[in-house]
Protein backbone atom coordinates (compact mmCIF):
# COMPACT_ATOMS: atom_id res chain seq x y z
CA UNK A 1 0.00 0.00 0.00
CA UNK A 2 2.05 2.95 -1.31
CA UNK A 3 1.68 6.50 0.08
CA UNK A 4 0.11 7.51 -2.95
CA UNK A 5 -2.67 5.30 -2.95
CA UNK A 6 -3.72 6.93 0.88
CA UNK A 7 -5.80 9.97 1.09
CA UNK A 8 -3.61 12.52 2.07
CA UNK A 9 -5.82 14.55 4.65
CA UNK A 10 -7.04 11.36 6.78
CA UNK A 11 -4.42 8.54 6.44
CA UNK A 12 -6.92 6.30 4.70
CA UNK A 13 -6.24 3.64 2.16
CA UNK A 14 -8.48 4.93 -0.61
CA UNK A 15 -8.68 1.24 -1.73
CA UNK A 16 -9.23 -0.34 1.37
CA UNK A 17 -10.82 2.10 3.62
CA UNK A 18 -7.53 0.98 6.16
CA UNK A 19 -7.29 3.62 8.89
CA UNK A 20 -3.05 4.34 9.67
CA UNK A 21 -2.13 5.00 12.82
CA UNK A 22 -1.57 8.53 13.39
CA UNK A 23 0.53 10.73 15.67
CA UNK A 24 -0.79 12.99 18.64
CA UNK A 25 0.27 15.91 16.15
CA UNK A 26 -1.25 14.65 12.82
CA UNK A 27 -4.49 13.66 14.66
CA UNK A 28 -4.94 17.74 16.19
CA UNK A 29 -4.32 18.93 12.44
CA UNK A 30 -7.50 17.08 11.88
CA UNK A 31 -9.52 17.75 14.70
CA UNK A 32 -9.14 21.16 16.12
CA UNK A 33 -10.02 24.18 13.97
CA UNK A 34 -6.77 25.87 12.45
CA UNK A 35 -4.69 27.96 15.10
CA UNK A 36 -6.89 26.94 18.46
CA UNK A 37 -4.98 24.47 19.66
CA UNK A 38 -3.04 25.42 22.88
CA UNK A 39 -0.74 22.57 24.28
CA UNK A 40 -0.41 21.85 28.07
CA UNK A 41 2.37 20.42 29.85
CA UNK A 42 4.89 20.57 27.46
CA UNK A 43 7.91 20.45 29.78
CA UNK A 44 6.73 17.21 31.84
CA UNK A 45 9.09 14.24 30.80
CA UNK A 46 9.85 10.48 32.06
CA UNK A 47 12.60 9.63 34.50
CA UNK A 48 13.76 6.37 34.78
CA UNK A 49 11.96 5.76 38.74
CA UNK A 50 13.27 2.01 38.63
CA UNK A 51 16.13 2.47 37.20
CA UNK A 52 14.88 -0.31 34.53
CA UNK A 53 17.11 -1.38 32.47
CA UNK A 54 17.39 0.49 28.75
CA UNK A 55 14.47 2.54 29.43
CA UNK A 56 15.82 5.29 29.47
CA UNK A 57 17.05 4.67 25.35
CA UNK A 58 13.66 3.85 24.34
CA UNK A 59 12.38 6.82 25.70
CA UNK A 60 14.94 8.81 23.76
CA UNK A 61 14.01 6.78 20.26
CA UNK A 62 10.61 7.58 20.45
CA UNK A 63 11.11 11.48 21.64
CA UNK A 64 13.17 11.45 18.49
CA UNK A 65 10.58 9.69 16.48
CA UNK A 66 7.39 11.55 17.69
CA UNK A 67 8.47 15.00 18.87
CA UNK A 68 6.79 14.37 21.78
CA UNK A 69 8.17 14.37 25.22
CA UNK A 70 6.47 11.24 25.96
CA UNK A 71 3.19 9.42 25.05
CA UNK A 72 0.59 11.78 25.27
CA UNK A 73 -0.31 15.78 23.58
CA UNK A 74 -3.01 17.37 25.60
CA UNK A 75 -4.49 20.51 25.64
CA UNK A 76 -7.09 23.06 24.95
CA UNK A 77 -8.85 24.07 21.44
CA UNK A 78 -12.13 24.84 19.05
CA UNK A 79 -13.60 21.44 17.64
CA UNK A 80 -15.87 23.16 15.16
CA UNK A 81 -16.36 25.92 17.33
CA UNK A 82 -16.76 24.15 20.52
CA UNK A 83 -14.40 24.48 23.27
CA UNK A 84 -12.81 21.29 24.70
CA UNK A 85 -9.85 20.19 26.17
CA UNK A 86 -7.96 17.48 24.39
CA UNK A 87 -5.85 14.31 24.83
CA UNK A 88 -4.43 12.22 22.33
CA UNK A 89 -1.98 8.90 23.36
CA UNK A 90 0.48 7.94 20.77
CA UNK A 91 1.21 4.33 19.56
CA UNK A 92 4.75 5.40 18.18
CA UNK A 93 5.75 6.08 22.15
CA UNK A 94 6.72 2.85 23.60
CA UNK A 95 3.06 1.55 22.37
CA UNK A 96 1.20 4.90 23.59
CA UNK A 97 1.81 2.60 27.28
CA UNK A 98 0.72 5.21 30.60
CA UNK A 99 3.72 5.69 32.82
CA UNK A 100 3.80 8.88 35.37
CA UNK A 101 3.91 11.07 32.49
CA UNK A 102 1.31 10.00 30.71
CA UNK A 103 -0.73 9.30 33.81
CA UNK A 104 -0.05 12.72 35.45
CA UNK A 105 -1.02 14.60 31.97
CA UNK A 106 -4.37 12.97 31.73
CA UNK A 107 -5.01 14.39 35.28
CA UNK A 108 -4.28 17.74 35.04
CA UNK A 109 -6.11 18.27 31.89
CA UNK A 110 -9.03 16.90 33.33
CA UNK A 111 -8.54 19.47 36.03
CA UNK A 112 -8.21 21.99 34.51
CA UNK A 113 -11.13 21.19 32.24
CA UNK A 114 -13.54 20.71 35.72
CA UNK A 115 -11.68 24.88 36.74
CA UNK A 116 -12.68 25.62 33.28
CA UNK A 117 -15.93 24.11 33.21
CA UNK A 118 -14.83 22.60 29.37
CA UNK A 119 -15.82 19.16 28.35
CA UNK A 120 -12.82 16.66 27.53
CA UNK A 121 -12.03 14.72 24.62
CA UNK A 122 -9.73 12.05 25.14
CA UNK A 123 -8.09 9.76 21.97
CA UNK A 124 -6.44 6.44 22.47
CA UNK A 125 -4.35 4.80 20.37
CA UNK A 126 -2.40 2.81 23.13
CA UNK A 127 -1.79 -0.85 22.50
CA UNK A 128 0.87 -1.15 25.31
CA UNK A 129 -1.29 -0.22 28.45
CA UNK A 130 0.57 0.61 32.12
CA UNK A 131 4.10 0.76 31.24
CA UNK A 132 6.22 -1.85 32.59
CA UNK A 133 9.48 0.04 32.64
CA UNK A 134 7.71 1.72 35.57
CA UNK A 135 6.48 -1.18 37.40
CA UNK A 136 4.00 -0.30 39.91
CA UNK A 137 4.01 3.01 40.17
CA UNK A 138 2.19 2.87 36.16
CA UNK A 139 -0.11 0.38 37.16
CA UNK A 140 -1.15 2.73 39.48
CA UNK A 141 -1.63 5.37 36.87
CA UNK A 142 -4.89 3.65 36.26
CA UNK A 143 -6.27 4.23 39.49
CA UNK A 144 -5.56 7.81 39.61
CA UNK A 145 -6.67 8.89 35.83
CA UNK A 146 -9.87 6.57 37.01
CA UNK A 147 -10.28 8.94 40.15
CA UNK A 148 -9.88 11.95 37.55
CA UNK A 149 -12.44 10.61 35.36
CA UNK A 150 -14.62 10.09 38.59
CA UNK A 151 -14.25 13.78 39.62
CA UNK A 152 -15.23 14.87 35.84
CA UNK A 153 -18.43 12.65 35.48
CA UNK A 154 -19.23 14.41 39.42
CA UNK A 155 -18.40 17.55 37.98
CA UNK A 156 -21.27 17.15 35.38
CA UNK A 157 -19.19 17.73 32.33
CA UNK A 158 -19.24 15.98 29.14
CA UNK A 159 -16.15 13.27 28.79
CA UNK A 160 -15.90 11.71 25.34
CA UNK A 161 -13.25 8.37 24.27
CA UNK A 162 -12.20 8.07 21.11
CA UNK A 163 -10.63 4.97 20.76
CA UNK A 164 -8.39 4.76 17.58
CA UNK A 165 -5.54 1.83 16.25
CA UNK A 166 -5.82 -0.13 19.38
CA UNK A 167 -6.63 0.51 22.75
CA UNK A 168 -5.95 -1.81 25.48
CA UNK A 169 -5.48 -3.30 29.09
CA UNK A 170 -4.03 -0.44 31.97
CA UNK A 171 -5.32 2.48 29.45
CA UNK A 172 -8.46 0.66 27.97
CA UNK A 173 -9.57 -0.39 31.65
CA UNK A 174 -9.11 3.11 32.97
CA UNK A 175 -9.41 6.63 31.57
CA UNK A 176 -10.02 5.41 27.99
CA UNK A 177 -13.18 3.50 28.71
CA UNK A 178 -14.97 5.69 31.13
CA UNK A 179 -16.19 8.05 28.92
CA UNK A 180 -20.53 8.72 28.56
CA UNK A 181 -19.33 8.08 25.10
CA UNK A 182 -16.95 5.69 23.39
CA UNK A 183 -16.62 6.14 19.71
CA UNK A 184 -13.96 4.06 17.57
CA UNK A 185 -12.73 4.07 14.46
CA UNK A 186 -13.08 1.59 11.48
CA UNK A 187 -10.96 -1.94 12.54
CA UNK A 188 -9.71 -0.45 15.86
CA UNK A 189 -8.31 -3.09 17.98
CA UNK A 190 -10.31 -2.90 21.73
CA UNK A 191 -9.89 -4.85 24.54
CA UNK A 192 -8.10 -6.20 27.81
CA UNK A 193 -5.84 -8.65 27.05
CA UNK A 194 -4.37 -8.08 23.65
CA UNK A 195 -2.58 -11.19 21.45
CA UNK A 196 0.46 -11.50 23.54
CA UNK A 197 -2.00 -12.02 26.77
CA UNK A 198 -4.14 -14.68 25.49
CA UNK A 199 -1.54 -17.15 24.00
CA UNK A 200 -1.72 -19.26 27.23
CA UNK A 201 -5.48 -19.36 26.50
CA UNK A 202 -5.42 -20.85 23.22
CA UNK A 203 -9.20 -20.50 22.30
CA UNK A 204 -10.33 -20.45 18.67
CA UNK A 205 -11.07 -16.44 17.97
CA UNK A 206 -14.61 -15.37 16.84
CA UNK A 207 -14.08 -13.53 13.43
CA UNK A 208 -13.31 -9.69 13.83
CA UNK A 209 -12.69 -10.47 17.47
CA UNK A 210 -12.27 -6.94 19.23
CA UNK A 211 -12.49 -4.89 16.67
CA UNK A 212 -14.28 -1.96 16.63
CA UNK A 213 -17.58 -3.29 15.08
CA UNK A 214 -17.15 -6.51 17.01
CA UNK A 215 -17.46 -4.65 20.44
CA UNK A 216 -20.41 -2.09 18.85
CA UNK A 217 -22.33 -5.19 18.61
CA UNK A 218 -21.36 -6.29 22.04
CA UNK A 219 -22.70 -3.10 23.35
CA UNK A 220 -19.48 -1.61 24.74
CA UNK A 221 -18.95 0.69 22.05
CA UNK A 222 -21.60 3.48 21.39
CA UNK A 223 -20.44 3.72 17.45
CA UNK A 224 -17.87 3.48 15.08
CA UNK A 225 -17.09 6.84 13.04
CA UNK A 226 -14.73 6.93 9.71
CA UNK A 227 -12.01 9.37 9.72
CA UNK A 228 -13.00 12.00 7.98
CA UNK A 229 -16.68 11.87 9.33
CA UNK A 230 -15.00 12.33 13.28
CA UNK A 231 -14.91 16.30 13.70
CA UNK A 232 -18.07 16.82 12.52
CA UNK A 233 -19.58 13.89 14.68
CA UNK A 234 -17.38 15.42 17.87
CA UNK A 235 -18.29 18.53 17.34
CA UNK A 236 -22.02 17.72 16.61
CA UNK A 237 -22.14 15.67 20.21
CA UNK A 238 -19.98 18.35 22.02
CA UNK A 239 -22.87 21.52 20.33
CA UNK A 240 -25.24 18.94 22.05
CA UNK A 241 -24.16 19.08 25.30
CA UNK A 242 -22.87 21.90 25.56
CA UNK B 1 7.10 -27.24 44.59
CA UNK B 2 8.05 -30.68 45.69
CA UNK B 3 6.26 -32.47 47.91
CA UNK B 4 9.13 -31.00 50.67
CA UNK B 5 9.30 -27.42 49.56
CA UNK B 6 10.57 -24.71 46.78
CA UNK B 7 13.77 -25.10 45.28
CA UNK B 8 15.84 -22.48 47.46
CA UNK B 9 14.70 -23.81 50.53
CA UNK B 10 16.70 -27.11 49.96
CA UNK B 11 19.53 -26.64 52.40
CA UNK B 12 17.33 -26.14 54.95
CA UNK B 13 15.87 -29.34 53.91
CA UNK B 14 19.18 -31.22 53.83
CA UNK B 15 19.82 -29.11 57.21
CA UNK B 16 16.94 -30.63 59.27
CA UNK B 17 17.28 -34.51 57.60
CA UNK B 18 20.65 -33.81 59.25
CA UNK B 19 19.78 -33.01 62.69
CA UNK B 20 16.68 -35.66 62.39
CA UNK B 21 19.67 -38.60 61.42
CA UNK B 22 21.88 -37.41 64.40
CA UNK B 23 18.89 -37.49 66.41
CA UNK B 24 18.23 -41.18 65.33
CA UNK B 25 22.17 -42.15 65.91
CA UNK B 26 21.76 -40.80 69.68
CA UNK B 27 18.78 -42.73 70.42
CA UNK B 28 19.84 -45.83 68.81
CA UNK B 29 23.72 -45.75 70.29
CA UNK B 30 22.17 -44.75 73.58
CA UNK B 31 24.77 -41.78 74.24
CA UNK B 32 23.79 -38.11 74.66
CA UNK B 33 24.37 -36.49 72.08
CA UNK B 34 21.55 -33.46 73.35
CA UNK B 35 24.53 -30.69 73.50
CA UNK B 36 25.64 -31.41 70.07
CA UNK B 37 22.12 -31.51 68.70
CA UNK B 38 21.77 -28.27 70.48
CA UNK B 39 24.74 -26.66 68.85
CA UNK B 40 23.61 -28.16 65.54
CA UNK B 41 20.12 -26.50 66.22
CA UNK B 42 21.23 -23.43 66.75
CA UNK B 43 23.25 -23.04 63.65
CA UNK B 44 20.33 -24.30 61.80
CA UNK B 45 18.17 -21.80 63.15
CA UNK B 46 20.92 -19.19 61.98
CA UNK B 47 20.52 -20.53 58.38
CA UNK B 48 17.31 -20.19 58.12
CA UNK B 49 17.07 -16.97 58.87
CA UNK B 50 19.73 -15.92 56.56
CA UNK B 51 18.13 -17.60 53.57
CA UNK B 52 15.03 -16.45 54.33
CA UNK B 53 16.05 -13.00 54.73
CA UNK B 54 17.85 -13.41 51.44
CA UNK B 55 15.11 -14.13 48.90
CA UNK B 56 15.07 -12.91 45.61
CA UNK B 57 12.29 -11.23 44.29
CA UNK B 58 12.13 -14.52 41.95
CA UNK B 59 12.07 -16.44 44.63
CA UNK B 60 9.02 -14.65 46.23
CA UNK B 61 6.95 -15.17 43.00
CA UNK B 62 7.69 -18.52 42.81
CA UNK B 63 6.21 -18.87 46.93
CA UNK B 64 3.15 -17.30 45.74
CA UNK B 65 2.50 -19.83 43.59
CA UNK B 66 3.76 -23.02 44.89
CA UNK B 67 3.90 -22.80 48.52
CA UNK B 68 0.28 -23.92 50.49
CA UNK B 69 0.02 -20.02 51.41
CA UNK B 70 -3.55 -19.09 53.18
CA UNK B 71 -5.93 -18.16 50.65
CA UNK B 72 -8.86 -15.32 51.14
CA UNK B 73 -11.08 -17.66 52.30
CA UNK B 74 -8.82 -18.25 54.63
CA UNK B 75 -8.66 -15.04 56.17
CA UNK B 76 -12.53 -14.27 55.94
CA UNK B 77 -13.23 -17.73 57.58
CA UNK B 78 -11.08 -17.11 60.30
CA UNK B 79 -11.40 -13.10 60.85
CA UNK B 80 -15.20 -12.47 60.05
CA UNK B 81 -18.01 -13.49 62.38
CA UNK B 82 -21.98 -13.81 61.55
CA UNK B 83 -20.85 -14.12 57.51
CA UNK B 84 -23.66 -13.84 55.00
CA UNK B 85 -22.22 -14.58 51.65
CA UNK B 86 -23.51 -12.84 48.46
CA UNK B 87 -23.29 -13.60 45.25
CA UNK B 88 -23.82 -12.57 41.57
CA UNK B 89 -23.60 -9.41 39.56
CA UNK B 90 -27.52 -9.27 38.65
CA UNK B 91 -26.42 -8.99 35.11
CA UNK B 92 -24.67 -11.57 33.75
CA UNK B 93 -23.69 -14.48 37.01
CA UNK B 94 -21.87 -14.88 39.61
CA UNK B 95 -18.21 -15.20 39.58
CA UNK B 96 -16.66 -18.08 41.86
CA UNK B 97 -13.12 -16.21 41.86
CA UNK B 98 -14.63 -13.56 43.67
CA UNK B 99 -16.07 -13.98 47.52
CA UNK B 100 -17.95 -11.68 48.58
CA UNK B 101 -20.32 -10.46 51.39
CA UNK B 102 -21.39 -9.24 54.78
CA UNK B 103 -19.57 -10.01 58.33
CA UNK B 104 -18.79 -8.71 61.51
CA UNK B 105 -15.21 -8.02 62.41
CA UNK B 106 -14.39 -7.10 65.44
CA UNK B 107 -17.01 -4.83 66.25
CA UNK B 108 -17.59 -3.27 62.57
CA UNK B 109 -20.14 -4.76 60.11
CA UNK B 110 -18.25 -4.96 57.32
CA UNK B 111 -18.60 -5.52 53.43
CA UNK B 112 -15.46 -8.17 52.55
CA UNK B 113 -14.46 -8.73 49.19
CA UNK B 114 -11.32 -11.68 48.15
CA UNK B 115 -9.92 -13.12 45.40
CA UNK B 116 -10.03 -17.03 45.69
CA UNK B 117 -7.66 -19.13 43.80
CA UNK B 118 -8.84 -22.17 45.57
CA UNK B 119 -6.21 -24.65 46.95
CA UNK B 120 -6.93 -28.08 45.29
CA UNK B 121 -6.99 -28.99 41.34
CA UNK B 122 -11.34 -29.32 41.96
CA UNK B 123 -11.60 -25.89 43.44
CA UNK B 124 -9.03 -24.17 41.89
CA UNK B 125 -10.86 -25.33 38.57
CA UNK B 126 -13.97 -23.70 40.37
CA UNK B 127 -12.75 -20.91 40.99
CA UNK B 128 -10.45 -19.89 37.61
CA UNK B 129 -7.66 -19.88 39.47
CA UNK B 130 -8.58 -16.37 41.19
CA UNK B 131 -8.45 -14.91 37.61
CA UNK B 132 -11.73 -13.04 37.43
CA UNK B 133 -14.16 -12.04 34.89
CA UNK B 134 -16.23 -9.08 34.10
CA UNK B 135 -18.87 -10.31 36.17
CA UNK B 136 -16.78 -10.68 39.44
CA UNK B 137 -15.74 -7.09 39.27
CA UNK B 138 -19.39 -6.16 38.52
CA UNK B 139 -20.13 -8.19 41.59
CA UNK B 140 -17.65 -6.33 43.31
CA UNK B 141 -19.10 -3.38 42.76
CA UNK B 142 -22.58 -4.22 43.49
CA UNK B 143 -21.34 -5.17 47.46
CA UNK B 144 -19.24 -2.08 47.30
CA UNK B 145 -22.17 0.32 46.37
CA UNK B 146 -24.62 -1.67 49.14
CA UNK B 147 -21.34 -0.84 51.41
CA UNK B 148 -21.41 3.16 50.38
CA UNK B 149 -25.50 3.13 50.64
CA UNK B 150 -25.23 1.72 54.45
CA UNK B 151 -22.28 3.18 55.61
CA UNK B 152 -20.26 -0.07 55.78
CA UNK B 153 -16.28 -0.48 55.94
CA UNK B 154 -15.31 -2.39 52.73
CA UNK B 155 -12.29 -4.97 52.64
CA UNK B 156 -10.56 -6.98 50.10
CA UNK B 157 -7.88 -9.37 49.37
CA UNK B 158 -6.02 -9.51 46.69
CA UNK B 159 -4.78 -12.60 44.96
CA UNK B 160 -4.58 -13.14 41.78
CA UNK B 161 -2.24 -13.55 38.49
CA UNK B 162 -4.53 -11.21 37.01
CA UNK B 163 -8.11 -11.02 35.26
CA UNK B 164 -9.00 -13.83 33.03
CA UNK B 165 -7.67 -13.51 29.14
CA UNK B 166 -10.11 -15.48 27.77
CA UNK B 167 -12.83 -14.63 25.00
CA UNK B 168 -15.70 -14.52 27.06
CA UNK B 169 -14.11 -12.19 29.17
CA UNK B 170 -13.29 -9.71 26.33
CA UNK B 171 -16.74 -10.28 24.90
CA UNK B 172 -18.63 -9.10 28.30
CA UNK B 173 -16.13 -5.97 28.21
CA UNK B 174 -13.10 -6.78 30.68
CA UNK B 175 -11.50 -3.36 30.38
CA UNK B 176 -14.71 -1.46 31.21
CA UNK B 177 -15.65 -3.54 33.95
CA UNK B 178 -12.10 -2.93 35.61
CA UNK B 179 -12.34 0.48 34.82
CA UNK B 180 -15.70 1.83 36.39
CA UNK B 181 -14.40 -0.35 39.31
CA UNK B 182 -11.11 1.77 39.31
CA UNK B 183 -13.39 5.37 38.94
CA UNK B 184 -15.91 4.17 41.51
CA UNK B 185 -13.56 3.08 43.95
CA UNK B 186 -11.96 5.90 43.98
CA UNK B 187 -15.04 8.20 45.32
CA UNK B 188 -17.00 5.56 47.25
CA UNK B 189 -18.26 6.87 50.41
CA UNK B 190 -16.64 4.89 52.70
CA UNK B 191 -13.48 3.80 54.07
CA UNK B 192 -11.96 0.51 52.18
CA UNK B 193 -8.86 -1.41 52.79
CA UNK B 194 -6.91 -3.86 50.53
CA UNK B 195 -4.83 -6.64 52.17
CA UNK B 196 -2.24 -7.82 48.85
CA UNK B 197 -1.92 -11.65 50.51
CA UNK B 198 0.18 -13.53 47.61
CA UNK B 199 -0.15 -12.58 44.67
CA UNK B 200 -1.28 -8.65 43.41
CA UNK B 201 -1.61 -9.28 39.19
CA UNK B 202 -2.05 -6.14 37.12
CA UNK B 203 -5.05 -4.84 36.24
CA UNK B 204 -6.92 -7.67 37.85
CA UNK B 205 -5.78 -7.36 41.07
CA UNK B 206 -6.45 -3.37 40.82
CA UNK B 207 -10.15 -3.69 39.85
CA UNK B 208 -10.86 -4.66 43.61
CA UNK B 209 -7.52 -2.77 44.97
CA UNK B 210 -8.24 0.97 45.10
CA UNK B 211 -8.02 1.79 48.56
CA UNK B 212 -8.02 4.51 51.76
CA UNK B 213 -4.96 2.08 52.63
CA UNK B 214 -2.84 -0.76 51.34
CA UNK B 215 -1.64 -3.21 53.33
CA UNK B 216 0.95 -6.21 51.72
CA UNK B 217 2.09 -9.50 53.38
CA UNK B 218 5.56 -9.55 53.74
CA UNK B 219 6.62 -11.72 50.88
CA UNK B 220 3.34 -11.08 48.24
CA UNK B 221 4.27 -9.59 45.13
CA UNK B 222 1.85 -6.54 43.63
CA UNK B 223 3.42 -6.21 39.77
CA UNK B 224 2.02 -4.35 36.75
CA UNK B 225 2.43 -7.26 35.02
CA UNK B 226 3.95 -11.11 35.06
CA UNK B 227 7.87 -11.20 35.39
CA UNK B 228 7.42 -13.84 32.77
CA UNK B 229 5.26 -11.54 30.29
CA UNK B 230 8.36 -9.07 31.02
CA UNK B 231 10.76 -11.12 29.97
CA UNK B 232 8.64 -12.12 26.53
CA UNK B 233 8.57 -9.04 25.91
CA UNK B 234 11.87 -7.61 26.30
CA UNK B 235 13.17 -10.92 25.52
CA UNK B 236 16.13 -8.74 23.37
CA UNK B 237 16.92 -7.56 26.76
CA UNK B 238 17.94 -11.11 27.98
CA UNK B 239 16.01 -10.81 30.57
CA UNK B 240 14.84 -13.67 31.98
CA UNK B 241 11.94 -13.67 34.81
CA UNK B 242 14.11 -13.96 37.86
CA UNK B 243 15.73 -10.55 36.37
CA UNK B 244 12.59 -9.02 35.03
CA UNK B 245 11.02 -9.64 38.81
CA UNK B 246 14.07 -8.15 40.33
CA UNK B 247 13.62 -5.05 37.90
CA UNK B 248 9.76 -4.94 38.00
CA UNK B 249 9.89 -3.69 42.12
CA UNK B 250 7.19 -6.17 43.29
CA UNK B 251 7.93 -6.64 46.54
CA UNK B 252 6.62 -5.70 49.80
CA UNK B 253 9.43 -3.67 50.67
CA UNK B 254 10.42 -1.76 47.55
CA UNK B 255 6.60 -1.15 46.92
CA UNK B 256 6.43 0.97 50.61
CA UNK B 257 9.53 2.61 49.78
CA UNK B 258 7.46 3.69 46.12
CA UNK B 259 4.97 4.80 48.08
CA UNK B 260 2.38 2.57 46.88
CA UNK B 261 1.70 0.62 49.50
CA UNK B 262 1.39 1.75 52.89
CA UNK B 263 2.00 -0.85 55.15
CA UNK B 264 4.08 -4.45 55.00
CA UNK B 265 2.85 -6.98 57.44
CA UNK B 266 5.34 -9.66 58.64
CA UNK B 267 5.15 -12.91 57.84
CA UNK B 268 6.30 -16.02 60.52
CA UNK B 269 9.96 -17.38 59.27
CA UNK B 270 9.47 -18.99 55.83
CA UNK B 271 6.62 -17.82 54.71
CA UNK B 272 2.31 -17.16 55.65
CA UNK B 273 2.01 -20.88 55.25
CA UNK B 274 4.30 -21.80 58.31
CA UNK B 275 2.22 -20.52 60.34
CA UNK B 276 -0.81 -19.65 58.76
CA UNK B 277 -2.87 -18.91 62.50
CA UNK B 278 -0.11 -16.09 63.10
CA UNK B 279 -0.35 -14.73 59.86
CA UNK B 280 -4.02 -14.53 60.00
CA UNK B 281 -3.68 -12.69 63.62
CA UNK B 282 -1.08 -10.65 62.11
CA UNK B 283 -3.44 -9.19 59.47
CA UNK B 284 -6.20 -8.98 61.70
CA UNK B 285 -4.50 -6.66 64.02
CA UNK B 286 -3.65 -4.84 61.24
CA UNK B 287 -6.42 -4.29 59.54
CA UNK B 288 -8.30 -3.59 62.86
CA UNK B 289 -6.24 -0.49 63.64
CA UNK B 290 -6.51 1.12 59.86
CA UNK B 291 -10.64 0.63 60.73
CA UNK B 292 -10.06 2.26 63.74
CA UNK B 293 -8.61 5.13 62.15
CA UNK B 294 -10.32 5.31 59.13
CA UNK B 295 -13.67 5.11 60.39
CA UNK B 296 -12.40 8.40 62.74
CA UNK B 297 -12.34 10.42 59.52
CA UNK B 298 -15.02 12.37 57.87
CA UNK B 299 -16.22 10.64 54.98
CA UNK B 300 -15.60 13.53 53.01
CA UNK B 301 -12.29 14.29 54.17
CA UNK B 302 -11.20 10.82 53.79
CA UNK B 303 -12.80 10.13 49.81
CA UNK B 304 -10.62 14.20 49.23
CA UNK B 305 -7.49 12.17 51.27
CA UNK B 306 -7.88 9.00 49.13
CA UNK B 307 -8.14 10.90 45.50
CA UNK B 308 -5.07 13.10 46.57
CA UNK B 309 -2.99 10.04 47.63
CA UNK B 310 -3.53 8.66 43.92
CA UNK B 311 -2.95 11.61 42.43
CA UNK B 312 0.32 12.12 44.05
CA UNK B 313 1.59 8.54 42.50
CA UNK B 314 4.18 9.12 39.84
CA UNK B 315 7.68 10.51 39.35
CA UNK B 316 8.10 12.98 36.52
CA UNK B 317 10.35 15.32 35.35
CA UNK B 318 9.46 18.62 35.31
CA UNK B 319 11.30 21.44 33.30
CA UNK B 320 10.07 24.56 33.54
CA UNK B 321 6.70 25.42 35.14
Amino acid sequence: MGETELSQKYRICSECGYHCPLGSYERIELIADAGTFVEYDVQLESMNPLAFPQYPDKISRDKNLTGLKDAILTGEGLIGGCPAVVGITDHRFLMGSMGSVLGEKIVRCIERAIDKRLPVVIFSSSGGGARMQEGMLSLMQMAKTSAACMKLRKSGLLYINVLSFRSFAGVMASFAGLGDIIIAEPGTLIGFTGERGRSSINQVLPEGFQTAEFMVERGMVDMVVHRKDMKAVLSDVLDFFS
Amino acid sequence: MGKNGLEFEKPILEFESRIAELKELASSLETDLSAEIKALERRFLKEKKAIYSRLTPWHKVLMQREAPRPRSSDYIDSLMHNKVELFGDRIFGDDPALIGGLAEFRGYEVVFLGQEKGRDTKERLARNFGLMHPEGYRKALRLMKLAEKFSKPVITFVDTQGAHPGVDAEERGQALAIGENLAQMSALEVPIICVVIGEGGSGGALGIGVADKILMLENAIYSVCLPEVCSEILWRAKMTPPAAAEALKLTATELLELGIVDEAIAEPLGGAHKDPRLTIYRVGRALKRNLDILTSISIDELVEQRYQKYRNIGMTGDNGC
